[in-house]
């Protein structure tokens, strides 16, 4: 692994703001990602995670505040150029083509990242170009054999994992996970929770999770958000032997 | 692939299409040929809308804004004495392409109810335009005469303007079938199944989203340049949100989000007021029930009750 000293951060969010009229949803905030890392953020509900996301993800646009991404600075950019620099996002509620099959609609990621697509005249859904790193990519997430099923058929934590196989199809520099496991069963959830392992320092990692276990089993750091602000960031250790952060979140389960 | 019975049913269409011209001029019927003229061109007109409709999500309630330009193409330059079928079909294309381009760079900013009344009512103002031209004859219409084509293809003959219809028809589903299936189409019928996520995995879809409304303005267009040619009239009527709502019936009944659909929702539309209203010109209280009955149970229209299932290409 490259030195990330030398590198620096993949991401480095500073002085980042957002308010919804009087509401707070990001706070000042300061944040950042090394390469081949995960940072998991934790917060109790209405924290403003999901917020956070969206605004690195480019769907919100901040108030104020820095985000760089690879070198550069993003904030100025919509999604989808955000995209094209190498980050992907996973969605807390499942969303993906419904009435695609489950190979388009990773093929349709990859598309996106393979030039423009004003080609109007070759069949898309036969072209190898698409569909074979589609079908290699369904075979690494457990996938492989619902390829041609509609995706809207698919169980809810089979949906979870093609919403993650079509973030890595863009090929991200960084991945932005909200809450993989959202409405899993404990069995899915660690399934999901050793993909996750198995891809670990492949890619870079923002990742939200409501689930403790998965949480201070996977991450590298933890940083925790109370009303858009971060009170804490530091290793799994760290966080579970801070104050603060027991009253503020943990409560009783710690 | 489609089913057999679709397969059957288009193959036995077309060569009923084919054959109806030596028929009807064997019957005696030339009335008849207008009519499947007629149903043909608003064909064109509902497989283009349909580009739209069901396929981008793009609910464009004005789609009889290209019929008009497209016609209009034909009857203005046909008032200065430019009868060259080649030129009038070229301003046509590019008349539809630059009003197309505007508007859909207009409402492809809005969502939901917004984008409809922006068509609506930008192909409002068209239709009013269509009313203040004096010159072109303002709300009475203009006649015009047939374009020319070649020596030896006389678009006066009402047998190879027929044919000239047709080709048109089996072209326009031929580009919309390679059309939707392509790269393009996947990031058209990815927008609108779920356009936040087109937009998360790198895909800028609203040039997409223009470019293919500009494609079926176009197509409308050329429905406009043949509708004039048949009619040998043109009015801002064909400009009429009416007209829009009625190209877009055809599609609900055909099948929305079908290739052939809005082709039979077409014939069945204009059949329908063809034979009813011979009994009633209320014949809306009896079409509106039925159309109500068709979105209610058949969502994908005249065309879906057929049996079969495809996704996508049918």
């Amino acid at each position: 692994m490259t030195d990330p000293i030398l590198k620096g951060p993949i991401l480095k969010v500073q002085g980042l703001n957002k308010h919804f009229g009087g509401v707070v949803a990001t706070d000042n905030l300061d944040f950042d990602v090394e390469p081949g890392e995960i940072h998991a953020v934790i917060g109790p509900n209405g924290a403003g995670k999901t917020t956070f996301v969206a605004q690195i993800a480019g769907m919100i646009k901040s108030d104020s505040g820095s985000i760089m991404f690879d070198g550069g600075e993003i904030a100025g950019l919509s999604a989808h150029a955000r995209s094209r620099r190498g980050l992907a996002r996973s969605f807390q509620i499942t969303s993906i083509f419904k009435e695609f099959t489950v190979i388009e609609n990773v093929a349709m990621s990859i598309q996106a990242h393979d030039g423009h697509s004003f080609r109007f005249w070759r069949r898309a859904n036969t072209d190898p170009a698409l569909m074979d790193p589609a079908r290699a990519l369904l075979d690494r997430v457990g996938l492989g054999a619902r390829a041609e099923i509609v995706a809207s058929n698919l169980a809810h934590g089979e949906q979870r994992q093609l919403e993650i196989a079509m973030a890595l199809a863009t090929g991200p520099k960084l991945l932005l996970l909200d809450e993989p496991t959202a409405g899993m069963g404990p069995e899915d959830s660690q399934s999901m929770a050793a993909f996750l392992r198995d891809i670990k320092g492949e890619y870079s990692m923002l990742l939200i999770e409501h689930d403790m276990d998965t949480v201070f089993a996977l991450a590298d750091r933890i940083t925790v958000l109370v009303y858009g602000r971060a009170i804490a960031t530091g290793t799994p250790e760290e966080i579970r032997g801070n104050d603060e952060v027991r009253a503020a979140y943990l409560g009783e389960e710690a | 692939m489609m089913s057999r019975a679709k397969i059957l049913c288009l193959l036995i269409g077309f060569l009923v299409l084919v054959a109806i011209p030596p028929a009807t001029t064997a019957l005696d019927a030339d009335f008849y040929m207008g009519l499947a003229a007629r149903m043909m061109i608003f064909a064109i007109a509902a497989v283009s809308l349909d580009l739209l409709l069901g396929y981008g999500g793009m609910v464009s309630f004005g789609h009889a804004a290209y019929l008009g330009t497209g016609s209009y193409a034909v009857a203005i330059l046909a008032f200065y004495g430019i009868t060259d079928g080649f030129l009038q079909f070229a301003v046509a294309v590019g008349a539809s392409a630059l009003v197309a381009l505007i508007i859909g760079f207009i409402c492809l900013r809005t969502k939901g109810v917004y984008f409809i009344m922006i068509t609506l009512a930008l192909t409002q103002m068209l239709y009013f335009l269509g009313i203040s031209l004096e010159e072109y004859g303002g709300d009475d219409g203009i006649n015009t005469d047939r374009s020319e084509f070649f020596e030896w293809f006389d678009l006066g003959d009402d047998t190879n303007l027929y044919y000239l219809i047709l080709f048109f028809l089996v072209l326009s589903l031929w580009i919309s079938w390679r059309l939707i299936n392509s790269r393009f189409g996947m990031v058209i019928r990815g927008s609108q199944s779920n356009d936040d996520r087109m937009q998360a995995i790198g895909f800028p879809t609203f040039r997409y989203k223009l470019t293919m409304f500009v494609i079926a303005g176009v197509i409308c267009g050329v429905a406009g340049f043949l509708l004039a040619n048949l009619t040998e009239f043109v009015t801002p009527e064909y400009m009429h949100w009416f007209r829009s709502g009625e190209i877009m019936i055809m599609v609900l009944v055909g099948g929305m989000g079908t290739l052939f659909g809005p082709v039979f929702g077409a014939i069945a539309y204009l059949l329908f007021e063809e034979v009813i209203s011979d009994f009633t010109e209320h014949w809306m209280i009896i079409f509106g029930p039925i159309l109500v009955l068709l979105v209610l149970f058949a969502r994908k229209g005249v065309w879906g009750m057929l049996p079969g299932r495809e996704r996508g290409d049918d």
